[in-house]
Protein backbone atom coordinates (compact mmCIF):
# COMPACT_ATOMS: atom_id res chain seq x y z
CA UNK A 1 0.00 0.00 0.00
CA UNK A 2 1.76 2.98 -1.09
CA UNK A 3 2.37 6.01 1.40
CA UNK A 4 -0.60 8.74 1.71
CA UNK A 5 0.40 11.61 4.36
CA UNK A 6 -2.68 13.33 6.01
CA UNK A 7 -1.63 16.93 5.95
CA UNK A 8 -1.93 16.96 2.06
CA UNK A 9 -5.23 16.97 -0.10
CA UNK A 10 -5.15 15.10 -3.22
CA UNK A 11 -6.64 15.13 -6.92
CA UNK A 12 -8.29 12.00 -8.72
CA UNK A 13 -5.25 12.85 -11.32
CA UNK A 14 -2.96 11.64 -8.80
CA UNK A 15 -1.22 15.32 -7.42
CA UNK A 16 -0.91 16.37 -3.63
CA UNK A 17 -1.31 19.85 -2.67
CA UNK A 18 0.11 20.93 0.64
CA UNK A 19 -1.46 24.38 1.55
CA UNK A 20 0.25 26.99 4.21
CA UNK A 21 -1.89 29.90 4.56
CA UNK A 22 -2.38 31.52 0.21
CA UNK A 23 1.02 29.55 -0.80
CA UNK A 24 0.45 25.89 -2.21
CA UNK A 25 3.07 23.12 -2.67
CA UNK A 26 2.09 20.78 -5.32
CA UNK A 27 3.79 16.98 -6.61
CA UNK A 28 2.71 13.79 -7.52
CA UNK A 29 1.44 11.56 -5.52
CA UNK A 30 3.55 8.24 -4.15
CA UNK A 31 1.25 6.00 -6.65
CA UNK A 32 1.61 8.23 -9.14
CA UNK A 33 5.25 7.28 -9.16
CA UNK A 34 4.79 4.01 -8.61
CA UNK A 35 2.43 3.82 -12.07
CA UNK A 36 5.10 5.70 -13.96
CA UNK A 37 7.88 3.91 -13.09
CA UNK A 38 11.36 5.83 -13.13
CA UNK A 39 11.25 9.42 -14.10
CA UNK A 40 13.92 10.38 -16.61
CA UNK A 41 12.58 14.27 -17.66
CA UNK A 42 10.15 16.48 -15.73
CA UNK A 43 9.13 19.56 -17.42
CA UNK A 44 8.18 22.23 -14.84
CA UNK A 45 5.98 25.72 -15.25
CA UNK A 46 7.62 29.14 -15.58
CA UNK A 47 7.81 30.84 -12.40
CA UNK A 48 5.00 33.67 -13.10
CA UNK A 49 2.67 31.69 -14.89
CA UNK A 50 -0.73 31.67 -13.93
CA UNK A 51 -2.72 28.19 -13.92
CA UNK A 52 -6.32 27.47 -13.63
CA UNK A 53 -7.21 24.37 -11.47
CA UNK A 54 -7.44 21.12 -13.68
CA UNK A 55 -5.47 22.42 -16.44
CA UNK A 56 -1.78 20.58 -17.59
CA UNK A 57 0.55 22.32 -15.53
CA UNK A 58 3.79 20.07 -16.06
CA UNK A 59 5.09 17.08 -18.09
CA UNK A 60 6.85 14.12 -16.30
CA UNK A 61 8.70 11.57 -18.34
CA UNK A 62 9.48 7.99 -17.25
CA UNK A 63 11.35 5.23 -18.79
CA UNK A 64 8.01 3.98 -20.04
CA UNK A 65 6.10 7.49 -21.33
CA UNK A 66 4.96 11.22 -21.04
CA UNK A 67 2.55 11.75 -18.78
CA UNK A 68 1.04 15.23 -18.09
CA UNK A 69 0.21 16.86 -14.29
CA UNK A 70 -2.73 18.83 -13.70
CA UNK A 71 -2.87 21.66 -11.20
CA UNK A 72 -4.51 20.89 -8.90
CA UNK A 73 -5.73 24.52 -7.32
CA UNK A 74 -5.89 28.19 -9.73
CA UNK A 75 -3.18 30.53 -8.83
CA UNK A 76 0.71 32.01 -9.61
CA UNK A 77 3.78 29.78 -9.99
CA UNK A 78 6.28 31.37 -6.94
CA UNK A 79 8.80 29.37 -7.34
CA UNK A 80 9.89 25.81 -8.81
CA UNK A 81 12.06 22.69 -7.59
CA UNK A 82 15.10 23.31 -9.96
CA UNK A 83 16.41 20.30 -8.70
CA UNK A 84 14.48 18.03 -10.63
CA UNK A 85 16.18 19.24 -13.21
CA UNK A 86 19.13 17.12 -13.05
CA UNK A 87 17.80 14.83 -10.53
CA UNK A 88 14.03 13.59 -11.91
CA UNK A 89 14.53 10.37 -10.07
CA UNK A 90 14.14 12.24 -6.98
CA UNK A 91 10.00 12.21 -7.32
CA UNK A 92 10.29 8.71 -7.24
CA UNK A 93 12.51 8.12 -4.63
CA UNK A 94 10.89 11.36 -2.16
CA UNK A 95 7.61 11.97 -3.66
CA UNK A 96 6.02 14.13 -0.95
CA UNK A 97 9.38 15.90 0.10
CA UNK A 98 12.51 16.31 -2.34
CA UNK A 99 9.99 15.29 -4.89
CA UNK A 100 7.98 18.70 -4.78
CA UNK A 101 7.07 20.19 -8.35
CA UNK A 102 6.21 24.21 -7.84
CA UNK A 103 4.61 26.59 -5.16
CA UNK A 104 2.29 28.46 -5.66
CA UNK A 105 0.45 31.56 -4.57
CA UNK A 106 -3.53 30.18 -4.90
CA UNK A 107 -6.11 32.50 -5.91
CA UNK A 108 -9.20 30.63 -4.95
CA UNK A 109 -8.88 29.17 -1.25
CA UNK A 110 -12.22 27.15 -1.64
CA UNK A 111 -11.08 24.90 -4.29
CA UNK A 112 -9.76 23.24 -1.59
CA UNK A 113 -12.89 21.53 -1.28
CA UNK A 114 -13.10 20.25 -4.31
CA UNK A 115 -9.24 18.38 -3.49
CA UNK A 116 -9.85 14.53 -1.24
CA UNK A 117 -8.87 13.86 1.92
CA UNK A 118 -6.03 11.39 2.70
CA UNK A 119 -8.78 8.72 3.52
CA UNK A 120 -10.69 9.28 -0.06
CA UNK A 121 -7.73 9.39 -2.09
CA UNK A 122 -6.31 6.07 -0.63
CA UNK A 123 -9.46 4.37 -1.57
CA UNK A 124 -9.39 6.03 -5.06
CA UNK A 125 -5.48 4.62 -5.55
CA UNK A 126 -5.88 0.90 -3.62
CA UNK A 127 -8.70 0.71 -6.42
CA UNK A 128 -6.63 1.49 -9.11
CA UNK A 129 -3.78 -0.19 -11.30
CA UNK B 1 -8.52 -12.91 -23.01
CA UNK B 2 -4.90 -12.61 -23.43
CA UNK B 3 -2.67 -15.56 -23.38
CA UNK B 4 -0.31 -16.11 -20.58
CA UNK B 5 2.95 -17.77 -20.39
CA UNK B 6 3.95 -20.88 -17.94
CA UNK B 7 5.82 -18.66 -16.38
CA UNK B 8 3.03 -16.22 -15.67
CA UNK B 9 2.62 -17.15 -12.03
CA UNK B 10 5.82 -15.90 -11.56
CA UNK B 11 6.15 -12.85 -13.03
CA UNK B 12 2.90 -12.31 -10.44
CA UNK B 13 4.57 -13.41 -7.24
CA UNK B 14 7.75 -11.31 -8.08
CA UNK B 15 5.54 -8.45 -8.20
CA UNK B 16 5.66 -7.45 -11.89
CA UNK B 17 3.70 -4.59 -13.24
CA UNK B 18 1.87 -6.78 -16.02
CA UNK B 19 0.84 -5.20 -19.89
CA UNK B 20 -0.66 -6.45 -23.10
CA UNK B 21 2.43 -7.43 -25.32
CA UNK B 22 0.81 -8.52 -29.15
CA UNK B 23 -1.88 -10.41 -27.13
CA UNK B 24 0.49 -11.74 -24.20
CA UNK B 25 -0.36 -10.75 -20.70
CA UNK B 26 3.91 -10.21 -19.95
CA UNK B 27 5.68 -8.58 -17.21
CA UNK B 28 6.84 -4.88 -18.17
CA UNK B 29 9.14 -4.06 -14.64
CA UNK B 30 9.16 -6.15 -11.85
CA UNK B 31 11.10 -2.91 -10.10
CA UNK B 32 13.31 -0.10 -11.18
CA UNK B 33 13.24 -0.58 -15.36
CA UNK B 34 16.90 1.10 -15.02
CA UNK B 35 18.10 -1.06 -12.52
CA UNK B 36 16.90 -3.96 -14.93
CA UNK B 37 18.32 -2.54 -17.45
CA UNK B 38 21.91 -1.64 -15.80
CA UNK B 39 21.90 -5.71 -14.25
CA UNK B 40 22.14 -6.96 -18.12
CA UNK B 41 24.53 -4.71 -18.98
CA UNK B 42 26.72 -5.80 -15.93
CA UNK B 43 26.18 -8.83 -14.75
CA UNK B 44 23.57 -11.34 -16.26
CA UNK B 45 19.18 -11.24 -16.21
CA UNK B 46 16.80 -13.44 -17.78
CA UNK B 47 13.65 -12.77 -20.12
CA UNK B 48 10.38 -14.27 -20.71
CA UNK B 49 10.30 -14.64 -23.92
CA UNK B 50 7.57 -17.51 -24.18
CA UNK B 51 5.17 -15.53 -26.26
CA UNK B 52 7.46 -15.37 -29.42
CA UNK B 53 6.25 -18.01 -32.20
CA UNK B 54 8.30 -21.34 -32.34
CA UNK B 55 8.05 -22.89 -35.51
CA UNK B 56 9.50 -26.15 -37.20
CA UNK B 57 10.09 -27.10 -40.95
CA UNK B 58 10.77 -30.12 -42.08
CA UNK B 59 11.43 -31.75 -45.82
CA UNK B 60 14.28 -32.54 -47.96
CA UNK B 61 13.70 -29.15 -49.47
CA UNK B 62 13.32 -26.71 -47.15
CA UNK B 63 16.21 -24.53 -48.27
CA UNK B 64 15.04 -24.37 -51.57
CA UNK B 65 11.63 -22.61 -49.94
CA UNK B 66 13.56 -20.04 -47.54
CA UNK B 67 15.57 -19.61 -51.00
CA UNK B 68 12.48 -18.01 -52.20
CA UNK B 69 10.70 -16.59 -48.89
CA UNK B 70 13.33 -14.74 -47.35
CA UNK B 71 15.31 -11.99 -48.82
CA UNK B 72 18.64 -13.03 -46.41
CA UNK B 73 20.36 -15.67 -48.17
CA UNK B 74 19.66 -19.51 -46.38
CA UNK B 75 22.65 -20.35 -48.86
CA UNK B 76 24.65 -17.96 -46.32
CA UNK B 77 23.92 -21.22 -43.32
CA UNK B 78 26.64 -23.67 -44.51
CA UNK B 79 26.90 -25.47 -40.98
CA UNK B 80 24.54 -26.95 -38.94
CA UNK B 81 23.75 -25.19 -36.17
CA UNK B 82 24.71 -21.54 -37.42
CA UNK B 83 21.47 -18.91 -37.35
CA UNK B 84 20.81 -16.15 -39.76
CA UNK B 85 18.45 -12.96 -39.02
CA UNK B 86 16.35 -12.53 -41.96
CA UNK B 87 13.03 -10.02 -43.45
CA UNK B 88 10.31 -11.87 -44.81
CA UNK B 89 8.99 -9.56 -47.06
CA UNK B 90 6.21 -9.26 -49.08
CA UNK B 91 6.05 -8.90 -52.79
CA UNK B 92 5.80 -4.99 -52.60
CA UNK B 93 8.99 -5.14 -50.64
CA UNK B 94 7.39 -4.28 -47.09
CA UNK B 95 8.65 -6.05 -43.83
CA UNK B 96 6.06 -9.19 -42.97
CA UNK B 97 8.05 -9.69 -40.00
CA UNK B 98 11.87 -10.20 -39.21
CA UNK B 99 13.12 -13.32 -38.20
CA UNK B 100 16.17 -15.82 -37.29
CA UNK B 101 16.40 -19.14 -39.08
CA UNK B 102 18.18 -21.85 -37.13
CA UNK B 103 19.93 -24.19 -39.36
CA UNK B 104 19.99 -27.84 -37.65
CA UNK B 105 19.74 -30.34 -40.29
CA UNK B 106 19.47 -30.53 -44.17
CA UNK B 107 15.52 -30.92 -43.04
CA UNK B 108 15.05 -29.47 -40.30
CA UNK B 109 15.15 -25.54 -39.72
CA UNK B 110 13.89 -24.00 -36.93
CA UNK B 111 12.31 -20.29 -36.80
CA UNK B 112 11.73 -18.02 -34.20
CA UNK B 113 9.26 -15.38 -35.07
CA UNK B 114 7.57 -12.05 -33.30
CA UNK B 115 4.72 -12.95 -31.21
CA UNK B 116 2.57 -10.44 -32.34
CA UNK B 117 2.43 -11.64 -36.00
CA UNK B 118 2.10 -15.03 -35.26
CA UNK B 119 -1.27 -15.47 -37.43
CA UNK B 120 -0.04 -13.74 -40.80
CA UNK B 121 3.70 -15.29 -40.15
CA UNK B 122 2.35 -18.92 -40.30
CA UNK B 123 -0.32 -18.22 -43.26
CA UNK B 124 2.76 -16.42 -45.13
CA UNK B 125 4.99 -19.58 -45.08
CA UNK B 126 1.89 -22.23 -45.66
CA UNK B 127 1.10 -20.35 -48.75
CA UNK B 128 4.27 -21.64 -49.70
CA UNK B 129 5.35 -24.88 -48.28
CA UNK B 130 3.16 -27.02 -50.37
CA UNK B 131 5.03 -26.01 -52.98
CA UNK B 132 8.05 -27.64 -51.36
CA UNK B 133 6.45 -30.54 -49.86
CA UNK B 134 7.61 -29.03 -46.41
CA UNK B 135 5.84 -29.65 -43.28
CA UNK B 136 5.26 -26.83 -41.08
CA UNK B 137 5.16 -27.38 -37.10
CA UNK B 138 4.38 -25.61 -33.98
CA UNK B 139 6.19 -27.65 -31.08
CA UNK B 140 3.23 -27.23 -28.47
CA UNK B 141 3.66 -25.61 -25.43
CA UNK B 142 6.99 -24.45 -25.39
CA UNK B 143 8.69 -22.09 -23.43
CA UNK B 144 11.57 -19.59 -23.94
CA UNK B 145 13.95 -17.85 -21.89
CA UNK B 146 16.48 -14.97 -22.74
CA UNK B 147 19.47 -15.01 -20.23
CA UNK B 148 21.53 -11.82 -21.30
CA UNK B 149 24.64 -10.06 -20.26
CA UNK B 150 28.74 -10.97 -19.76
CA UNK B 151 27.54 -12.99 -16.88
CA UNK B 152 25.08 -14.69 -18.38
CA UNK B 153 26.23 -17.85 -20.06
CA UNK B 154 28.13 -18.88 -17.24
CA UNK B 155 25.26 -18.61 -15.07
CA UNK B 156 23.42 -20.56 -17.57
CA UNK B 157 25.77 -23.16 -17.30
CA UNK B 158 25.89 -23.74 -13.84
CA UNK B 159 22.65 -24.71 -13.53
CA UNK B 160 22.35 -26.98 -17.16
CA UNK B 161 23.14 -30.60 -16.38
CA UNK B 162 25.38 -32.48 -18.89
CA UNK B 163 25.70 -33.30 -21.34
CA UNK B 164 24.03 -29.81 -21.78
CA UNK B 165 26.60 -27.85 -20.48
CA UNK B 166 28.87 -28.90 -22.32
CA UNK B 167 27.19 -28.25 -25.83
CA UNK B 168 26.11 -24.92 -24.33
CA UNK B 169 29.66 -23.86 -23.09
CA UNK B 170 30.77 -24.72 -26.57
CA UNK B 171 28.57 -22.75 -28.72
CA UNK B 172 29.75 -19.93 -30.98
CA UNK B 173 27.93 -16.20 -31.41
CA UNK B 174 25.15 -16.93 -33.77
CA UNK B 175 24.67 -20.78 -33.58
CA UNK B 176 22.08 -22.76 -31.66
CA UNK B 177 22.29 -26.39 -30.08
CA UNK B 178 19.59 -28.86 -29.13
CA UNK B 179 19.93 -31.80 -26.72
CA UNK B 180 17.29 -33.93 -25.35
CA UNK B 181 14.09 -31.48 -24.89
CA UNK B 182 16.17 -28.23 -24.47
CA UNK B 183 17.37 -26.13 -27.88
CA UNK B 184 19.64 -23.63 -26.55
CA UNK B 185 20.97 -20.80 -29.15
CA UNK B 186 23.89 -17.81 -28.44
CA UNK B 187 22.02 -14.97 -29.50
CA UNK B 188 19.64 -12.09 -28.12
CA UNK B 189 18.24 -9.10 -28.11
CA UNK B 190 20.33 -6.79 -26.20
CA UNK B 191 23.78 -6.18 -27.71
CA UNK B 192 25.35 -8.44 -24.74
CA UNK B 193 26.31 -12.05 -24.57
CA UNK B 194 24.13 -14.81 -23.79
CA UNK B 195 21.38 -17.70 -24.42
CA UNK B 196 18.00 -17.91 -25.60
CA UNK B 197 16.69 -21.18 -24.59
CA UNK B 198 13.81 -23.32 -25.57
CA UNK B 199 12.11 -25.94 -23.60
CA UNK B 200 8.92 -27.31 -22.98
CA UNK B 201 6.50 -25.04 -20.66
CA UNK B 202 6.49 -27.76 -18.51
CA UNK B 203 10.33 -27.64 -17.39
CA UNK B 204 10.13 -23.85 -17.50
CA UNK B 205 9.66 -22.81 -13.94
CA UNK B 206 12.35 -24.91 -12.74
CA UNK B 207 14.86 -24.04 -14.84
CA UNK B 208 13.64 -20.03 -13.99
CA UNK B 209 14.08 -20.86 -10.23
CA UNK B 210 17.75 -22.94 -10.80
CA UNK B 211 18.65 -19.22 -12.73
CA UNK B 212 16.90 -16.88 -10.06
CA UNK B 213 19.25 -19.28 -7.44
CA UNK B 214 22.69 -18.48 -9.07
CA UNK B 215 22.12 -14.59 -9.11
CA UNK B 216 20.33 -14.02 -12.64
CA UNK B 217 17.43 -11.35 -12.23
CA UNK B 218 13.65 -11.12 -13.77
CA UNK B 219 13.90 -8.67 -16.69
CA UNK B 220 10.82 -6.95 -17.82
CA UNK B 221 10.33 -5.55 -21.48
CA UNK B 222 10.75 -2.29 -20.60
CA UNK B 223 14.41 -2.78 -19.90
CA UNK B 224 13.98 -5.05 -22.73
CA UNK B 225 13.24 -2.31 -25.33
CA UNK B 226 15.79 -0.08 -23.62
CA UNK B 227 18.41 -2.81 -24.01
CA UNK B 228 17.34 -3.53 -28.02
CA UNK B 229 17.43 0.56 -28.55
CA UNK B 230 20.84 0.87 -27.57
CA UNK B 231 21.93 -2.22 -29.35
CA UNK B 232 21.06 -0.34 -32.83
CA UNK B 233 18.26 -3.46 -32.92
CA UNK B 234 14.96 -2.79 -34.84
CA UNK B 235 11.22 -3.69 -33.38
CA UNK B 236 8.84 -5.13 -35.60
CA UNK B 237 5.86 -2.73 -36.11
CA UNK B 238 7.73 -0.12 -34.84
CA UNK B 239 10.77 0.37 -36.89
CA UNK B 240 9.33 -1.78 -39.94
CA UNK B 241 6.33 -3.01 -40.91
CA UNK B 242 4.45 -3.95 -44.08
CA UNK B 243 4.49 -0.63 -45.79
CA UNK B 244 7.98 -0.20 -45.03
CA UNK B 245 11.45 -1.65 -47.44
CA UNK B 246 14.17 -2.86 -45.50
CA UNK B 247 16.08 -0.59 -47.50
CA UNK B 248 14.83 2.37 -45.19
CA UNK B 249 14.54 0.63 -42.07
CA UNK B 250 18.50 -0.09 -41.69
CA UNK B 251 18.44 -3.57 -42.77
CA UNK B 252 19.73 -3.42 -46.17
CA UNK B 253 22.64 -5.22 -44.48
CA UNK B 254 20.16 -8.40 -44.73
CA UNK B 255 19.05 -8.13 -48.04
CA UNK B 256 21.40 -10.42 -49.86
CA UNK B 257 21.25 -9.31 -53.56
CA UNK B 258 23.77 -11.98 -54.65
CA UNK B 259 23.31 -14.49 -56.87
CA UNK B 260 21.85 -12.36 -58.93
CA UNK B 261 19.38 -14.98 -59.95
CA UNK B 262 17.91 -15.86 -56.49
CA UNK B 263 14.44 -14.30 -56.91
CA UNK B 264 13.61 -14.20 -53.30
CA UNK B 265 10.10 -12.43 -52.81
CA UNK B 266 9.91 -8.62 -52.59
CA UNK B 267 13.47 -8.84 -54.92
CA UNK B 268 11.85 -7.04 -57.26
CA UNK B 269 10.44 -4.42 -55.87
CA UNK B 270 13.50 -3.51 -54.01
CA UNK B 271 15.77 -3.57 -56.67
CA UNK B 272 13.23 -0.51 -58.11
CA UNK B 273 13.66 0.91 -55.40
CA UNK B 274 17.43 0.78 -55.28
CA UNK B 275 17.35 1.74 -58.86
CA UNK B 276 15.40 4.91 -58.18
CA UNK B 277 17.43 5.97 -55.32
CA UNK B 278 16.12 5.04 -51.68
CA UNK B 279 14.89 8.62 -50.53
CA UNK B 280 14.90 7.82 -46.41
CA UNK B 281 18.01 6.63 -44.24
CA UNK B 282 17.89 5.04 -40.87
CA UNK B 283 19.43 6.67 -38.24
CA UNK B 284 20.39 7.13 -34.26
CA UNK B 285 19.61 10.54 -33.52
CA UNK B 286 21.08 11.61 -29.48
CA UNK B 287 19.02 14.17 -27.63
CA UNK B 288 21.72 16.98 -26.95
CA UNK B 289 18.69 18.53 -24.37
CA UNK B 290 16.78 17.34 -21.64
CA UNK B 291 13.62 16.01 -22.96
CA UNK B 292 12.78 12.43 -23.90
CA UNK B 293 12.47 11.21 -27.66
CA UNK B 294 9.82 9.10 -28.54
CA UNK B 295 8.38 7.20 -31.48
CA UNK B 296 6.65 9.52 -33.91
CA UNK B 297 7.97 12.71 -33.28
CA UNK B 298 8.82 14.84 -35.74
CA UNK B 299 12.69 15.19 -37.12
CA UNK B 300 13.97 18.49 -39.15
CA UNK B 301 16.70 18.57 -41.12
CA UNK B 302 18.50 20.94 -43.49
CA UNK B 303 16.33 23.31 -41.88
CA UNK B 304 13.03 22.50 -43.37
CA UNK B 305 12.92 18.42 -44.69
CA UNK B 306 11.38 16.18 -42.34
CA UNK B 307 11.55 12.38 -41.04
CA UNK B 308 10.26 10.62 -38.10
CA UNK B 309 11.38 8.76 -34.74
CA UNK B 310 10.07 5.30 -35.27
CA UNK B 311 11.68 4.57 -31.42
CA UNK B 312 13.00 6.18 -28.61
CA UNK B 313 13.25 6.17 -25.19
CA UNK B 314 16.04 7.00 -22.49
CA UNK B 315 19.55 5.50 -22.55
CA UNK B 316 20.28 4.35 -19.15
CA UNK B 317 24.03 3.87 -20.32
CA UNK B 318 24.30 7.07 -21.96
CA UNK B 319 21.95 8.84 -19.85
CA UNK B 320 20.59 10.35 -22.46
CA UNK B 321 17.70 10.01 -24.82
CA UNK B 322 18.40 8.00 -27.68
CA UNK B 323 16.24 7.46 -30.77
CA UNK B 324 15.68 5.58 -34.07
CA UNK B 325 14.18 7.53 -37.17
CA UNK B 326 13.68 7.57 -41.07
CA UNK B 327 15.08 11.19 -42.34
CA UNK B 328 15.68 12.45 -45.66
CA UNK B 329 19.85 10.74 -46.74
CA UNK B 330 20.38 14.25 -47.56
CA UNK B 331 20.69 14.81 -43.83
CA UNK B 332 23.92 15.53 -41.92
CA UNK B 333 25.08 15.04 -38.44
CA UNK B 334 22.61 17.47 -36.77
CA UNK B 335 18.80 17.98 -36.57
CA UNK B 336 16.02 19.26 -34.69
CA UNK B 337 12.96 17.32 -32.74
CA UNK B 338 9.53 18.95 -32.46
CA UNK B 339 8.59 17.86 -28.70
CA UNK B 340 5.25 19.37 -27.60
CA UNK B 341 5.97 22.33 -29.96
CA UNK B 342 9.53 23.19 -28.73
CA UNK B 343 12.37 22.50 -31.30
CA UNK B 344 15.33 20.39 -29.45
CA UNK B 345 18.54 19.90 -30.83
CA UNK B 346 20.02 16.31 -31.55
CA UNK B 347 22.65 14.61 -33.01
CA UNK B 348 22.70 11.68 -35.87
CA UNK B 349 24.76 9.17 -35.35
CA UNK B 350 25.31 5.88 -36.81
CA UNK B 351 24.17 3.08 -34.81
CA UNK B 352 24.61 0.78 -32.36
CA UNK B 353 24.76 3.31 -29.52
CA UNK B 354 26.23 0.48 -27.19
CA UNK B 355 27.59 -2.84 -27.94
CA UNK B 356 28.93 -5.45 -24.91
CA UNK B 357 27.96 -2.79 -21.93
CA UNK B 358 29.70 -0.17 -23.71
CA UNK B 359 29.00 3.45 -25.33
CA UNK B 360 30.44 3.53 -28.74
CA UNK B 361 30.13 6.68 -29.41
Amino acid sequence: MSEVPENLKYAKSHEWVLIDGDTATVGITEHAQDLLGDLVFIELPDVGTTLEAGTECAVVESVKAASDVFCPMSGEVTEVNEDLVDAPETVNSSPYDGGWLFKMTISNAAEANDLFDPETYSGLAADDH
Amino acid sequence: MSNQTPLYDKHVVMGAKMVDFGGWDMPLRYGSQIEEHHQVRQDAGMFDVSHMSVVDFTGSRVREMFRKVFANNVDRLKTPGKALYTCMLNEEGGVIDDLIIYYMTEDWFRIVFNASTHDKDLAWVNKYAPDFDVAIIEPPKMAMIAVQGPNARARACEVFDEPLRSAAEALAPFTAVKVEDTFVSRTGYTGEDGFEIILPGSKVNDLWRALYGVGVKPIGLGARDSLRLEAGMNLYGTDMDETISPLEAGLTWTVAWDPEGRDFVGRSALEKSRAKGVENKFVGLILQDKGVLRGHQKVIVNGHETGEITSGGFSPTLEKSIAFARVPVSAGEECKVEIRGKQLDAQIVKLPFVRNGKAVK
